[in-house]
């Protein structure tokens, strides 16, 4: 079980660094097994072409158990390929046919400058956190974790908004390279607890404008960020954002 | 014995870190604006003392080879974090989970450093739900507790089966504050590759960055490595793919000692390996021995479904070998008895390299309190399933699914298959209690340092650990150096120091993409694996070791004249960033082997066949071995052996029992 004996034909976005331009290159690949996750096929592939003298495909990839965020493949025109739920580097090609052509494409959006072959660069949502997805507190400053009780509802859905990994999938699917997904999950987590209240409104508006100021396209509700995310992060979360938004002209005294 | 000095402040262990916090020499805040700090990880470990060190007003520079802190390898802990809050009444204190931690790393571990991380266990809690840390909660909306191997206590609190990602988000985001408020430099994509040393002390790193190639050069009056762990070196472990040892290895290399190098933990509930092919193995978090029931057939060979197989044809090992903890039983016991039930012959699969982690009990038993609670009396037992099912999601939903995007069965109908890995090593750069190494201003924290586990991690504690180190400890303790540095200026990078150590850094890359072998680094990688993992993992024995110090010796040679590392330096470069970290485990597998074969005694992770108790538990020697084994680099690839005695004072040193 090894080995496996699916032949498979790849098309792979090939690109030297961000100043050239790139093409799809062909690959054909046999003996893949069902059982080899998607990037152990490209392992497979790597290691061919290392053998033929040829320039690997340079890859993000770290923990490869769908956690941290770090693989960004496009599969056939999918953020992650065909499977919902998953990452790229969860997706198994038992989720594939033997003699398939699969094309494979870095994440596209301004914002995410492709770096090499099928890595971007997506500091641009660091930055975005740095603006303000936090709560304001020095270590040493806090007090008893069960002084605050807080209704298992509310805590479950902050949890929710936090799983997000932030590997930008929302922001390839969409056709505006919206990041909207990303921002709002963040801010969503810290307005439903109780600890974010106090930055709420001044976090809100310093989020968005780093979004915007970082060149991620508007949302205009299509929905495909919410239906390609790995982790499930729901739609709920922009309403929540733009109605925080929207209210923080009112309630905060302090516009940003 | 000891010829190091561990610096443990005198008195009471109960008031050691109390007094110590009040008499450590303070930096004054116009002092810490023009001190610098370099901070090499970002994950629990090492972004919560950026951002804390930060948040104290030092010039703070963080580096992480991951195109984001976000993304660092704590970020894939699942199960949960200890703390003895004793919120469930059952009866933990400080003492308590300083007693597990010591008990659990089989009395290998210095009392001093656990206790204090026992001690400020509790006030990590408090911090990350501060900083809006979902942690679970109760329908009283106060924090939910589980239980963990090797304890008898509820103590652990967790986030669903993901509580290393929200614990490093919420490091993260703190870090990003500080990032944001230009207290922090961020060097991502960037990987240590040389300490620089300036008389005698460490005064900054050399660095690559990935993206240009370009070799750069950092000043820092300290350095702390926050770097992980070094499971990579058997190829195949729950370490991410690009988590590795050279940054401790250079440091090592530059003087610090390397202690305890063969405390590796195999973590006993781990997806079995499917083929050749595999990258890496996907551990199934600890947390499913609360619900999950393990065992194998009672018969030989048994080629049945889990599911035909009655239920006294079955051989529930763990309760049966050990009443008292039975399925929770701290991971070094549960792996040999995987092992132990698979050598004899009774392993499942089709490898037979598997044991079955089984919630059907479990399962039916949450119907029955869901039924009763929805007041359905004698349910029957489709009913109890059902209901019990959705309770079994609800705890670990994300951990189910996993199982069956990665083995593509279903864990809700048959019992998950299961079988031991590397996930954490106890090892690390030795460190002091000030968790400075043994060169001065080179400090260790988090999994990277050797300090708080000993031969053995208990679950749930190495969360704890990167935490304290970060938030708590590092921060008080590198003042007491620092307060003695105020008066050193920055020295520039052009420092004959810094222009040699980076020709060493540049001198091994470009050794490395000259060869022109045949071998891809991958090759070497595995084989590397293949000879710890048969020689040097679950069980060690003296003939073993001494094959593989000789097989890695060859594999080294082999390794420097025909490695094949395609493209050029300058450019982004993973080959060359892979190669590069296969020659020092590769290093750092000869010490790991040369460690296993001086510890004679079993203690732990580290088993000597040699060195057992009847019943096969590790049989420890404390008159011999109570002690750190911390190796110092020698020229060419030699190590030479000092050694810290292991003082237990404040409890009594016993075989480890949990039957």
């Amino acid at each position: 079980m090894s080995t496996g004996n699916m032949n498979l034909t790849l098309k792979v976005w090939r690109q030297k660094n961000n100043n050239t331009k790139g093409a799809l290159v062909d690959y054909k690949l046999a003996g893949i097994s069902p059982d080899m996750s998607f990037l152990e096929m490209f392992d497979v592939l790597n290691e061919d072409l290392i053998t033929k003298g040829e320039e690997p495909v340079v890859f993000d990839h770290d923990c490869r158990e769908g956690i941290c965020g770090m693989c960004s493949m496009f599969i056939n025109g999918r953020p992650h390929g065909p499977k919902d739920l998953v990452t790229t580097c969860q997706l198994h090609m038992r989720s594939f046919k033997d003699g398939d052509t699969i094309v494979v494409e870095p994440w596209r959006a301004a914002a995410f400058p492709v770096v090499k072959d099928l890595t971007v660069d997506r500091s641009a949502f660091d930055r975005v956190i740095a603006a303000g997805g936090f709560i304001s507190v020095n270590t040493g400053n806090a007090q008893d974790a069960n002084s605050l009780p807080i209704p298992k509802m509310q805590a479950d859905a902050a949890f929710e908004a936090a799983a997000c990994i932030g590997c930008g999938a929302c922001v390839a699917t969409c056709k505006n390279a919206s990041a909207m997904l990303f921002v709002s999950a963040k801010i969503s987590q810290l307005a439903l607890l109780p600890q974010g209240q106090p930055e709420r409104y001044r976090r809100v508006q310093s989020m968005v404008a780093q979004m915007d100021a970082e060149g991620f396209g508007n949302c205009t509700n299509t929905g495909a960020c919410e239906a390609e995310c790995p982790k499930g992060i729901s739609l709920e979360n922009i309403a929540r954002m733009n109605r925080d938004f929207a209210s923080a002209k009112f309630v905060s005294e302090e516009t940003i | 014995m000891s010829d190091i000095n561990s610096n443990i402040p005198e008195g009471e262990l109960t008031n050691k870190w109390t007094k110590f916090k009040s008499s450590v020499p303070l930096v004054n805040p116009s002092n810490k604006r023009t001190i610098e700090v370099i901070i090499v990880g970002s994950g629990l470990a090492g972004a919560s003392a950026a951002a804390t060190l930060a948040e104290m007003g030092y010039k703070v520079k963080c580096f992480c080879f991951q195109d984001s802190p976000r993304r660092a390898h704590s970020i894939a802990a699942q199960g949960g974090i200890n703390a003895a809050k004793n919120y469930q009444n059952d009866g933990d204190s400080v003492y308590r989970l300083f007693y597990d931690t010591i008990k659990g790393g089989d009395y290998r571990s210095r009392e001093a450093n656990v206790h204090r991380l026992a001690e400020v266990s509790t006030n990590i809690i408090d911090q990350c739900v501060a900083q809006g840390v979902p942690l679970a909660r109760e329908y009283g909306g106060l924090l939910d507790n589980r239980s963990f191997g090797g304890t008898q206590v509820q103590r652990t609190f967790y986030a669903a089966g993901q509580t290393g990602q929200q614990l490093l988000l919420g490091a993260y985001s703190a870090l990003e504050r500080q990032i944001g408020m230009g207290k922090v430099e961020m060097y991502t994509r960037h990987e240590m590759l040389e300490v620089v040393k300036i008389d005698g002390k460490a005064r900054g790193i050399i660095a690559r960055n990935l993206i240009t190639g370009e070799i750069e050069r950092h000043f820092g009056h300290a350095v702390v490595l926050g770097t992980g762990g070094y499971g990579n070196v058997f190829y195949l472990s729950t370490n991410a793919m690009g988590s590795n040892v050279t940054a401790a290895w250079k440091a090592h290399k530059q003087g610090a000692y390397f202690a305890n190098p063969c405390y590796t933990q195999i973590h006993p509930t781990c997806i079995p390996v499917s083929g050749d092919h595999q990258s890496k193995l996907t551990l199934m978090s600890e947390s499913l021995r609360n619900d999950g029931r393990i065992w194998v057939p009672k018969k030989k060979d048994d080629n049945r479904k889990a599911s035909e197989i009655p239920e006294d044809e079955r051989d529930y090992y763990l309760e049966r070998r050990y009443p008292a903890f039975g399925n929770l039983v701290p991971r070094d016991v549960a792996s040999r008895a995987a092992k132990e039930r698979c050598d004899a012959g009774y392993g499942v699969g089709a490898s037979k390299l598997a044991v079955y982690l089984d919630f059907k009990a479990n399962t039916e038993r949450y119907g029955k309190i869901e039924a009763s609670k929805s007041g359905i009396h004698n349910p029957d037992k489709e009913t109890c399933m059902r209901l019990g099912t959705e309770v079994i999601k609800a705890k670990y939903g994300n951990l189910f699914d996993m199982y069956a995007q990665i083995t593509g069965e279903n864990p809700y109908e048959t019992p998950m298959r299961i079988y031991p890995a590397v996930h954490y090593t106890m090892g690390g750069l030795w460190v002091d209690y000030n968790l400075m190494t043994s060169v001065p201003g080179l400090y260790c924290t988090g999994e990277a340092n050797f300090s708080d586990h000993g031969a053995n991690r208990l679950g749930a504690s190495a969360l704890m650990q990167g935490l304290a180190d970060g938030y708590f400890v590092l921060p008080y303790t590198i003042g007491a150096y620092l307060s003695k540095e105020i008066s050193v200026k920055a020295i520039p990078t052009d420092h004959p120091a810094f222009v040699e150590a980076e020709e060493r850094a540049k001198g091994i890359l470009n050794t490395l993409i000259n060869i022109k072998g045949t071998k891809s680094v991958d090759h070497f990688h595995k084989r590397l694996g293949h000879i710890m993992w048969e020689k040097c993992g679950m069980s060690r024995s003296e003939t073993g070791l001494k094959q593989a110090i000789e097989d890695i010796r060859a594999l080294r040679a082999e390794f420097w004249s025909n490695v094949k590392v395609p493209g050029i330096a300058e450019e982004l470069n993973p080959e060359l960033e892979k190669a590069g970290r296969v020659a020092d485990f590769i290093e750092l597998g000869e010490l790991m082997c040369i460690d296993a074969l001086n510890r004679n005694e079993s203690c732990g992770g580290h088993f000597r066949e040699e060195y057992q108790t009847e019943e096969g538990e590790a049989l420890r020697d404390d008159e011999d071995f109570a002690y750190v084994a911390a190796w110092e680099f020698k020229e060419g690839v030699n190590f030479e052996l000092h050694k810290e005695e292991l003082k237990f004072e404040n409890i009594k040193v016993a075989q480890r029992s949990y039957k």
